[in-house]
């Protein structure tokens, strides 16, 4: 060492990264326009598609029904610019010789998207007053709603995060991200049961590895379903499983994402 | 200990070797010309030095710190420009300049912002984004963030790329108010730089250093700066 060392920066890089993410979405219309569609669909989905007041019943599950849907659609628009923007402005480099670490920065990237995502839903938060209003929903029931479907869109950051690593093209990590999540939405609706039953047999493919086996089968691929692990949510049952399935989704798409860009 | 360390750094993509055991060491006070044509090695010398590239072989010390192995305190000691000097267009120039602030985890981040400011001559153009700048400005706002934290260790890749000569008089004149009391690597084309800012140079050619010595020695070469050149990378 040739003189003392600058103070150890601790959490304060993370926090600078954390402020400017969360800022840049509102740098441009685009984030407005992004809340503005979201809103729209959302009380449109669940209005004139799901039958949501036609239903008659006070609850919201009509409208966290749709989520899935959207999320998988607007996450990956959230989440596009995540890297992507960094490698095309150049910035990439300039950020990884800032005293930052990279898992510092894609933390703070990421929660900085994903709270943007939690305000597009909380600008939801009049559907629930509406339903409120009319009849006596469970609020109980809407909150885990509310939180399962927030869930569902960080595991659909994770996997727009890994499509934004991937390339220095906005549109193409949109485009990569949207094809991943559609697809986890299709696979919870069994829409692939017969492709699969002809991959892995009717009894299900059996794995071995050492003295264990595995058996995969197709009920375990519905099982991956983004729909199947909100809906318990919106039926007011925080179970474990789903929790882990979307936390789980989420943070190997920030962990992949990162060791992608690590090694770039 | 010098500033900066360089030992046998080496790289590849694939089948190009684009750095061959580069060694060289840079101590407090002195201003390296960093010359060589494009795509001799220097970009990929300097991302390495820097921590943004790893060296397939070899090290890299920054005020001691390995790039590698300590490479946020090895950067808390490093100021990089690199080429083209990016920066995030949709910010203003001070907001830029205050988000480096913070994430370097500066004592008084608005002090050094505002000092920045006036050390590169910016301030008239400080609310204005960065997208909306000309060159030479973007060029100063890459500079600016380089220095911002006062570092012992500039490295600079082609800082004065693309400005007309009063914006390199300025960059110049800048770098040598500073130069006494830090270590300067600077990559550039322009061989009258090595006369008017630089105490050193080292030439690099396919990946290799062809010459590292003083300026004087360098300039005692020949009179015509542009034929040792072509004589060095050959």
């Amino acid at each position: 060492m040739t003189s003392p060392a600058p103070a150890a920066p601790g959490l304060k890089p993370f926090a600078a990264m954390l402020r400017r993410e969360f800022a840049g979405y509102f740098r441009t219309p685009l984030a407005y326009v992004f809340l503005a569609v979201f809103n729209a669909f959302a009380v449109s989905l669940a209005f004139f598609v799901g039958g949501l007041y036609e239903s008659g019943v006070a609850s919201l599950d009509r409208f966290f029904l749709y989520h899935p849907w959207l999320w998988a659609f607007l996450a990956p628009a959230a989440g596009a610019r995540l890297w992507a923007e960094e490698r095309r402005q150049g910035t990439l480099e300039l950020l990884l010789t800032w005293p930052i670490t990279v898992w510092q920065a894609a933390l703070g990237k990421f929660l900085a998207a994903w709270l943007f995502l939690a305000c597009a839903l909380l600008m939801t938060l009049p559907v629930a007053f509406t339903v409120g209003w009319l009849g006596d929903p469970d609020w109980g029931v809407i909150l885990s709603g509310y939180a399962g479907s927030l869930l569902c869109a960080g595991a659909c950051l994770g996997i727009a995060a890994i499509a934004s690593a991937l390339t220095r093209s906005q549109v193409i990590a949109f485009v990569t991200g949207f094809l991943a999540c559609f697809l986890l939405v299709l696979v919870g609706y069994g829409v692939f049961d017969e492709l699969l039953t002809g991959l892995l047999g009717q009894e299900g493919l059996f794995i071995r590895w050492r003295q264990f086996v595995f058996r995969v089968t197709v009920d375990d691929f519905r099982q991956l379903g983004l729909w199947r692990n909100l809906e318990p949510f919106t039926l007011g049952l925080v179970d474990a499983r789903p929790v882990a399935y979307f936390l789980s989704v989420a943070f190997a798409g920030l962990g992949l994402s990162t060791i992608i860009v690590e090694r770039r | 200990m010098p500033l900066i360390e360089a030992k046998h750094l080496s790289k590849s993509y694939g089948a190009l070797r684009a750095v061959s055991d580069v060694s060289f060491s840079v101590d407090r006070g002195e201003v390296v010309g960093f010359l060589g044509p494009n795509g001799a090695g220097k970009s990929t010398t300097m991302k390495m030095l820097t921590g943004h590239l790893r060296a397939d072989a070899g090290s890299a010390h920054i005020a001691g710190f390995d790039v590698a192995d300590e490479a946020v305190r090895a950067k808390q000691h490093l100021g990089y420009s690199p080429e083209g000097a990016p920066a995030y267009g949709e910010m203003t120039v001070r907001e830029f300049l205050r988000f480096a602030a913070d994430l370097r985890g500066l004592a008084d981040p608005a002090e050094s912002v505002r000092r920045t400011l006036a050390l590169c001559r910016l301030e008239e153009v400080a609310a204005q984004g960065i997208d909306t700048l000309s060159k030479g400005y973007r060029m100063r706002v890459g500079f600016a963030q380089a220095v911002l934290h006062d570092p012992e260790v500039l490295i600079l890749d082609e800082p004065t790329d693309g400005l007309d000569p009063n914006q390199k008089h300025e960059v110049r004149r800048i770098l040598k108010e500073m130069a006494a009391t830090k270590a300067v690597i600077v990559s550039t084309h322009i061989l009258e730089e090595v006369g008017e800012l630089c105490t050193r140079v080292i030439v690099i050619a396919k990946g290799e250093v062809r010459c590292d010595e003083s300026r004087e020695k360098f300039l005692a070469r020949g009179a015509d700066l542009n034929a040792v050149f072509r004589q060095l990378t050959a």
